[in-house]
């Protein structure tokens, strides 16, 4: 059951890259554009936990690290999306979902994704790569990235659910 | 449920300890690719998605018809390439430079070099985003059709990148605009030469930064600016329009000028590209 989920979640990530990279990227006018990858590794996050959500995105970034276009150092997202992944797995689940505080998980955890990135990338001396500068691709990305969330977090819960439909065991 | 009962956390128990090594791992990684042992990692994961991009692209763009083309449209769009191909060898012989006084020098220069050149068509099918900071495009041809590291890159317009990195089926594009890209220029008509840099803005196309080699000379606005080129045309073929001068903003106090370049390419609407794979021997 574990493994019938891990599997389901890699090949969401990589269509994820590919629906990024390939789809979005020459159909969105400005040069930011959604973070898909990004949102669906928080979205596996929100739906299972800290670990799970860590691991997704150390895979997400990683693949998305090694995809044709990108030429920064590789891990860098790896790094970024992990923490991501993990804080979107540190909110609390017992509450029911609302649109709200999905929203309100993607805007907190995408933004300190591309800020982690973005930090990485001054430390490590990125040409041409100042704080000034990334603030608002990093504010835009943001909203892209929570009106993404919102379609794309039920449907990621929804499939997560179908994937593994055990019931969750209290008492 | 009795044996949820003897393991009633489903999860590993220490997400803390797993966020920790994955950190790691990722730290580890930018430190290994520092060292520049990462490139078989990217070229290997190029062979796997380069592919799904290009298959991605062609199924779900606009042009998406193409997928179910006759070869009919096959041989007309072939055609159409054909076409295109002789309006870039076109472009890059008799450059936007023509109307300068050294107009027949350099068409003369270049026509040697540059007019017999060989190029593969390609189409865009990746694109890195604005979040990446870096400017780079996918391209659908690779090694397989002779696309190799350092080759020029021309769009219909002008000068677009240099290939840095290429799979089998795939080339990485690095584009003239980002903060990493630097290209010799030639300017004006006085023949000076330059450097150009990108800006490395991430919104809009982009603009190039020139640096003139000699600080007493400062460009007009509206020179054109061509390629330099370099010895054996890598990465760069010498010849090709690149841009015009946009802005001068001259500083007395240290004598230097900032000269801004628009480039005739726009970055952000980039589609049809020829790589020059060679120039023709023995012609």
């Amino acid at each position: 059951m574990a493994a019938r989920r891990a599997a389901l979640v890699v090949g969401l990530l990589v269509g994820a890259v590919i629906v990024q990279v390939s789809v979005l990227a020459p159909v969105i006018p400005t040069a930011v554009v959604p973070d898909v990858v990004l949102v669906v590794v928080i979205a596996v996050g929100l739906c299972s936990g800290p670990t799970d959500g860590a691991w997704a995105g150390f895979v997400g970034g990683l693949l998305l690290d090694v995809a044709p276009p990108a030429d920064h150092l590789l891990g860098r997202w790896a790094l970024a999306m992990a923490l991501a992944g993990f804080l979107a797995g540190t909110v609390d689940r017992g509450s029911r979902p609302s649109w709200l505080s999905d929203g309100a998980t993607v805007a907190a955890t995408a933004f300190v994704g591309l800020a982690v990135f973005a930090l990485t990338g001054v430390l490590l001396g990125e040409p041409g790569l100042t704080l000034a500068a990334a603030l608002p691709v990093i504010g835009l990305a943001v909203v892209y990235d929570v009106v993404l969330g919102l379609a794309v977090v039920p449907a990621v819960r929804m499939l997560l659910v179908r994937a593994e439909p055990a019931p969750r065991v209290r008492w | 449920m009795a044996r949820t009962r003897t393991r009633p956390d489903r999860e590993p128990r220490r997400p803390r300890t797993v966020l920790l090594v994955l950190l790691l791992a990722a730290v580890a990684l930018i430190s290994i690719d520092l060292t520049g042992a990462g490139s078989p990692a990217r070229t290997a994961a190029g062979a796997v998605l380069g592919p799904l991009e290009s298959g991605a692209n062609r199924l779900l763009s606009p042009f998406g018809v193409d997928a179910f083309a006759t070869r009919d449209d096959l041989r007309a769009k072939n055609a159409d390439l054909e076409a295109e191909n002789a309006r870039l060898r076109g472009l890059v012989a008799s450059s936007d430079v023509d109307r300068t006084r050294l107009a027949e020098y350099d068409a003369l220069a270049a026509y040697t070099t540059a007019a017999d050149l060989e190029t593969v068509t390609a189409h865009v099918v990746g694109i890195g985003s604005a979040q990446s900071f870096r400017r780079t495009v996918t391209l659908d041809a690779g090694t397989t059709r002779g696309v190799r590291r350092d080759m020029t890159v021309l769009g219909p317009d002008g000068l677009v990148g240099r290939v840095i990195s290429a799979s089998p089926t795939n080339a990485t594009v690095l584009l003239l605009v980002d903060a990493d890209s630097v290209v010799g220029a030639r300017l004006g008509a006085e023949h000076e030469l330059g450097m150009l840099r990108g800006d490395g803005s991430v919104s809009g196309t982009g603009r190039l930064q020139l640096e003139a080699l000699d600080r007493s000379a400062v460009p007009e606005v509206g020179d054109p600016i061509v390629s330099w080129g370099s010895r054996g045309g890598v990465p760069y073929i010498a010849g090709v329009p690149i841009g015009r001068v946009e802005k001068v903003v001259e500083s007395p106090r240290d004598e230097t000028a900032s000269v801004t370049v628009a480039p005739y390419v726009d970055f952000s609407a980039l589609d049809t590209v020829a790589v020059v794979v060679g120039a023709r021997q023995g012609s």
